[in-house]
């Protein structure tokens, strides 16, 4: 075989598979074509020694910090009004989404509301239809709270030393959400069991213990503390049974219909893990 | 079981969730994926601007772009990669423009023996000297960074993602939109004008080390 060009020997320095036998092999007799290679591995080796400046931990915080008020709102819901600016409104707090609590009261607000306009004399058709339009508040404001948890949880169960010589993981991050989620999630659990859903009460029941479990973990864990909260995690088969009920959930405001209890097949899936 | 690193497939699913919610009108998703792949971007960034500001900027429009682009992402590829070649994308523009400003001031893109690019200098840490440090402190390194920053655009947006960012063929040709073949020249192009002009350093140093004189 004739010696390589320039440009093969850079491709077979890069990992390319075309003609890569050829050229090993003419490489193993032909020193010209060795010391050749070797003047590009040190080339490269030498440019790799350039140094980058590594980000700090929190720099993903502050790029967020810097872009999100530049970021338009993707797509507004109907029930956006609830928590935007209240210029006319100004007793209606305005809470962000992820924030919790404005929005979790609110339909506990509008809950109640329905409660007792139910109990306060026979219904009508334009009651029992407000009465459908909070609950599917409620339906699909849980499942966007179950979205949002099972977000935190994997991102703990993908978070892990970067090597084996790093000896505390930042998951500050994970940690303020889950106080976050916390006090929204009290609420729902509230307003699940007062509607007599226990199944949806149970499963938010379990999510809090682990979100509390969360949020009083310290912001930089050892590996050994991290692996704990995820053991715990997973004991739980929480990550499941929050994508399950959310799925039902999602299922149930899409469809329109909102049943008071579980419908008997999720809760048996639930009851499974 | 020991995790130490998370598995491609959960921050594949991971990231997927965060598009969809962020789709689904959820701004605040897209906050884990700025915060998860912000400083891979950084790094791409820095090596094809050369400098802070510059690199801090693309991470910012990167995602910027990435959140305005994200209907347009399909859901099964990789968020990261798609990010990166946005980054990529950007950093080319902006090392264009810097360029056309460079040249419009009349003030050659030329490097002193002490460096133009003073932040580069001044983020080698202190302590003893390894041999990456001793190499840095010498005329090699300010000619390594001369050399990359004579690369036009393209070609140092190829090397950087080729050898640094290991990138395939097809995702260089994607971000300089050109061919495959186009690609694949250019990323040779770029060793080749790396090659010419820093072998004879590069040789300098490989015999100095060989005979302990190496400074």
């Amino acid at each position: 075989m004739k010696h390589p060009k320039e440009e093969e020997l850079i491709a077979y320095h890069d990992g390319e598979a075309a003609g890569r036998e050829g050229i090993a092999a003419h490489l193993g007799d032909c020193p010209e074509c060795q010391a050749e290679l070797a003047r590009i591995d040190a080339l490269l080796a030498a440019l790799n020694t350039i140094p980058v400046p590594e980000p700090e931990e929190d720099y993903g915080q502050r790029v967020w910090q810097q872009i999100s008020p530049r970021l338009p709102q993707r797509r507004a819901h109907w029930w956006d009004f609830l928590f935007s600016e209240p210029k006319t409104v100004p007793w209606l707090a305005p809470r962000r989404w992820v924030a919790a609590g404005g929005i979790a009261a609110l339909v506990l607000a509008a809950f109640v509301a329905g409660r007792f306009s139910r109990s306060n004399g026979p219904s009508t058709p334009v009651a029992v239809d407000a009465s459908k339009v909070r609950e599917r508040i409620l339906v699909m404001a849980v499942g966007e709270h179950l979205g949002r948890s099972e977000m935190v949880l994997v991102e703990l169960a993908n978070s892990g030393p970067e090597n084996a010589g790093q000896k505390q993981v930042n998951i500050s991050g994970e940690q303020r959400r889950a106080e976050d989620l916390l006090e929204e999630n009290r609420l729902y659990r509230q307003t699940a069991l007062e509607q007599g859903d226990s199944g949806l009460a149970e499963v938010l029941d379990e999510l809090e213990r682990v979100l509390l479990d969360v949020a009083h973990s310290p912001q930089q864990v050892t590996p050994v503390q991290l692996e704990g909260i995820r053991q715990r995690i997973e004991a739980r088969s929480i990550l499941f049974k929050v994508r399950v009920v959310g799925k039902e959930l999602q299922q149930r405001s899409e469809s329109g219909n909102a049943p008071a209890t579980p419908s008997g097949s999720a809760k048996s899936e639930r009851n499974k893990v | 079981m020991n995790r130490m690193r998370p598995s491609v497939e959960t921050t594949l699913e991971s990231d997927a969730i965060a598009v969809e919610r962020t789709l689904a009108g959820d701004r605040d998703a897209f906050r884990v994926l700025v915060e998860r792949h912000s400083r891979n971007v950084y790094r791409l960034a820095y090596r094809m601007t050369g400098n802070q500001q510059d690199a801090e900027e693309v991470v910012q429009e990167a995602f910027l772009r990435a959140y305005q682009k994200l209907s347009q992402f399909a859901s099964r590829a990789n968020f990261g990669t798609w990010v990166y070649r946005i980054a990529a994308n950007y950093a080319i523009d902006r090392m264009r423009q810097r360029k056309s400003e460079d040249s419009n001031r009349q003030q050659p893109a030329k490097e002193t023996e002490e460096g133009a690019e003073v932040d580069l200098m001044s983020t080698i840490p202190d302590g003893a000297p390894s041999p990456e440090r001793l190499a840095q402190s010498g005329q090699l390194a300010v000619q390594m960074r001369l050399a990359l920053s004579q690369l036009t655009p393209a070609e140092r947006t190829a090397f950087v993602m080729r050898h640094w960012g290991g990138s395939g063929i097809e995702e260089i040709a994607d971000a300089l939109k050109s061919s495959t073949s186009a690609a694949k020249n250019t990323v040779f192009r770029s060793v080749q004008k790396l090659r010419k002009a820093l072998e004879p350093f590069v040789e300098r140093r490989g015999q100095a080390r060989a005979m302990g004189t190496e400074l």
